[in-house]
């Protein structure tokens, strides 16, 4: 597209990478309010289907679709209120350091293959790190409260952010490790084909590590049973006890767009990102099953895929939500360093060792949608310092072997 | 001078440790069930001190039923335990019929053990509820709800009330039973019986729900008797008493003929304890797992005693009898009546001057005495405990501030 507007509508190349940047930015942004929105609807009609509820029924027709856009209206009229002895400049400022965080996050988040903000060679470092400054809103918005409760809301999503992040980042090591790269479009890529491809089922240590990660990504966005900053039992509601109107829906919009994200990176980390279980644009002859060559309709199953993908994970955290008790904080940190942690290093080893031992994968149920001659790049070399491509090329076996013979005659 | 002070070993003391902070928990927090409100000495997550401040709820019953006759203090009573109004009813009307020598027919007698009995499912079926929403799950308290929805559908039917009853009244009951409302109660028994299951699934056995509960608010049997702990609370430190067995004659003859088990533990068994799930290991006698459930247990030994004052009920034949004129005269002396009210033992003392309005009427609440415990188990605990303790204590304001 940038060479489009540049050589044939004849724009400067700086107007050029502006516009597509601002473009971006709007349909990302776009992307994440429009679905916390929905993400927000689907909350309320899920929880109200486990509660054997009906949940909203009327705003908007007759599933209450347009119930989040209400409250949105009702949010924006609210009062805007700010404590006595609050730090104003903080106070105002932390909802949009949150929101901002996981904003930039989704920058990095490939949707499609090449439907990405921006292509970065340590995508998955971007965005867990990222992810992470979202806590710094929390943290100041608990601080700048002036109230008791937001301080103890702010300092336990400190200590559980912060900790929880080392086994997350642990876990999130295993496909970047196996991709060979932090590009996460690339790893996406490496597990297109079958769903026998993804990461999810290279090994049993990565079948272990998804699940870890699964724990370590709803303790990071601080859901159920996780949800400790805000325990509206204990905390009142935690950090976000003293805010109201427009403000504390940019901590909503920013807890469901992290939800998404969390979800999204699974997704492209161990679920095969937009490829879907079945290679369905392979078999009709829609794609050779790569992703240079795929049209725009086999970027939309795959981005359909994405989303699907990411939408269940979202799911699968609002059902959590409304079957568990809450934990407490101090089996939170047990949680994650006597059971998170020890897990993800051990499962990381193990990985590790497989990949060293299998360098071509265990199971060979490869049914040929990828191009002759292309394999599973192993990261680390085989043992005996042949490289993965050697090894899956019988064809040069038979001169070896006849050197092999030769030698020992 | 500056000796002196260095001296001192509550300023070393000070230095050395963090700052303490003092956390004012209600009158208006989610989960204190009510208007409790509750100052916390905390350092940090720990708490050294908590301090029960109640009153926020006080309606001067006690001095209204000096001013009335004892049937019109009957709609007062439902307005102290408002979850449990039936029962409350009862234990005034008791105290009452205690005083005047009164006798209710055995249709009255029957049907006062049904509604108290259902009364007190709905009551712990709020506790259980409840306590989910203490512990951070929201929907046992709606499945909790849905249900007691039918019980207060069966009690509207019957008086006319879904929160306030005044059914049962002294002398008897204001009304009869509606025809095929056996059936229906019949109906909703067969239905919530299964249901319980479910109960014990998302909470008693889940794995989070043990990690909170059991070995949290250890009450031992000793300290429940010293701070005249009674009801659930008392029986889930393993001590065996219930009103309903333990109590005044003009009480235990309601339940004559009544085939129950007190539930409480007894060498390291619950009764029937192979239909419920097994106490978990970590769980201490005394500690709030167990408070819960001798909570579910009654549930089901409620519901076999509704069965039965079904059966009794209709075996009855003949009239259900009449209640007291509004303003009856009562005899002069005093009287002093405890009955098992879901929360534990509720007691009433009057005495009459022989006018149909009491001399002095005075109410004793076991929230009261349940809460007054808190202060003993709370201490060491972590804030995300306070809640579970108060919710396993299942106190309700309106008895405590009366």
């Amino acid at each position: 597209m940038a060479e489009y507007l540049i050589q044939t509508v004849g724009l400067p190349g700086w107007l050029t990478w502006s516009l597509l940047a601002v473009l971006s930015a709007v349909l990302i942004l776009n992307l994440m309010a429009g679905g916390a929105l929905v993400f927000i609807w689907a909350e309320r009609k899920v929880s109200a289907r486990i509660q054997d509820r009906l949940g909203p029924t009327r705003t908007g027709g007759s599933f209450g679709w347009l119930q989040s856009l209400a409250d949105g209206i009702k949010l924006l009229a609210k009062e805007d209120l700010m404590p006595e002895g609050a730090d104003g400049m903080l106070f105002r400022v932390a909802p949009y350091v949150s929101f901002c965080a996981s904003f930039a996050a989704f920058i990095g988040l490939p949707f499609a293959f090449d439907m990405v903000g921006l292509r970065l060679n340590v995508g998955v470092f971007y965005v867990v790190a990222v992810l992470g400054l979202e806590v710094f809103g929390v943290i100041l918005a608990g601080y700048a409260s002036a109230s008791k409760w937001s301080l103890f809301g702010a300092m336990r999503e400190a200590a559980q952010v912060v900790s929880y992040e080392v086994p997350l980042g642990m876990c999130i090591v295993v496909p970047v490790m196996l991709a060979g790269t932090m590009d996460l479009v690339t790893i996406a890529e490496k597990q297109a084909g079958w769903f026998t491809n993804w990461y999810l089922f290279h090994d049993p240590f990565t079948f272990v590590v998804f699940w870890v990660y699964v724990t370590c990504a709803v303790a990071s966005v601080n859901r159920a049973p996780f949800d400790l900053a805000e325990a509206e039992s204990e905390l009142v509601a935690g950090f976000h006890t003293e805010y109201s109107g427009l403000r504390w829906s940019f901590f909503f919009m920013a807890e469901y767009s992290s939800m998404f994200l969390v979800s999204g990176l699974a997704a492209v980390l161990f679920l095969g990102g937009w490829n879907g279980p079945v290679p369905i644009a392979t078999l009709l002859g829609l794609s050779d099953g790569t992703g240079e060559s795929t049209g725009a309709i086999v970027r939309l199953l795959g981005l359909a895929n994405l989303l699907g993908k990411a939408t269940l994970g979202v799911l699968i955290m609002m059902w959590i939500r409304w079957t568990l008790p809450r934990l407490r904080i101090d089996q939170v940190m047990t949680t994650c360093l006597k059971y998170c942690t020890p897990i993800a290093a051990v499962m990381f080893a193990g990985a590790m060792t497989w990949l060293w031992v299998f360098p071509g994968g265990v199971l060979n149920l490869d049914d040929g949608s990828r191009r002759p001659g292309e394999i599973r790049e192993g990261w680390l070399e085989g043992p005996g310092g042949r490289s993965t491509a050697v090894s899956d090329a019988p064809v040069d076996d038979a001169p070896a072997l006849a050197e092999i013979a030769e030698v020992s005659k | 001078m500056s000796q002196v002070i260095d001296d001192d070993p509550r300023i070393i003391e000070f230095d050395v440790r963090t700052d303490e902070m003092l956390v004012n928990m209600g009158p208006q927090h989610p989960s204190t069930h009510g208007v409790l409100r509750l100052v916390l000495r905390t350092d940090g997550e720990i708490v050294s001190e908590i301090e029960p401040h109640i009153g926020y709820l006080h309606r001067c019953a006690e001095k209204i039923g000096e001013n009335i006759s004892a049937r019109q203090f009957i709609p007062y009573t439902d307005r102290m335990d408002y979850l449990a109004g039936m029962n409350m009813n009862l234990g005034w009307s008791l105290a009452v019929e205690k005083l005047m020598r009164l006798q209710v027919t055995e249709k009255a007698r029957h049907l006062r053990v049904l509604i108290s009995e259902m009364g007190r499912i709905a009551s712990h079926l709020v506790g259980m509820g409840a306590y989910g929403l203490d512990l951070g799950t929201f929907s046992p308290f709606l499945y909790a709800f849905r249900e007691r929805e039918k019980i207060l559908d069966l009690f509207e039917e019957a008086c006319g009330a879904r929160l306030t009853y005044s059914y049962i009244t002294v002398g008897g009951l204001t009304a009869d039973l509606p025809p095929g409302w056996l059936e229906r109660c019949e109906a909703f028994l067969e239905q919530f019986e299964p249901i319980i299951r479910e109960y014990h699934a998302l909470l008693t056995t889940n794995a989070i729900f043990v990690k909170r509960t059991a070995g949290i608010g250890v009450l031992s049997p000793d300290m429940a008797i010293n701070y005249g702990c009674s009801g659930p609370v008392l029986r889930g430190s393993g001590v065996d008493q219930d009103m309903r067995r333990d109590g005044e004659p003009i009480y235990t003859a309601m339940y004559d003929g009544y085939a129950f088990e007190v539930a409480v533990m007894k060498d390291g068994h619950y009764p029937r304890d192979h239909a419920y799930p097994a106490v978990p290991a970590d769980a201490v006698l005394g500690d709030c797992w167990h408070r819960f459930f001798v909570r579910m247990l009654e549930v089901v030994q409620s519901m076999d005693l509704v069965r039965q004052a079904i059966d009794q009920y209709s075996a009855c034949k003949g009239p259900l009898g009449e209640p007291v004129k509004v303003a009856e005269k009562i005899p002069a002396g005093d009287v002093y009546l405890e009955t098992e009210c879901p929360k534990g033992q509720m007691g009433f003392y009057l005495i009459g001057n022989g006018s149909a309005i009491p001399w002095r009427v005075r109410a004793r609440s076991s929230s009261f005495s349940n809460l007054s415990v808190l202060a003993e188990l709370c201490h060491g605990c972590l804030i995300a405990d306070v809640p579970a303790i108060v919710g396993s204590l299942d106190i309700v304001m309106g008895e405590i501030d009366r």
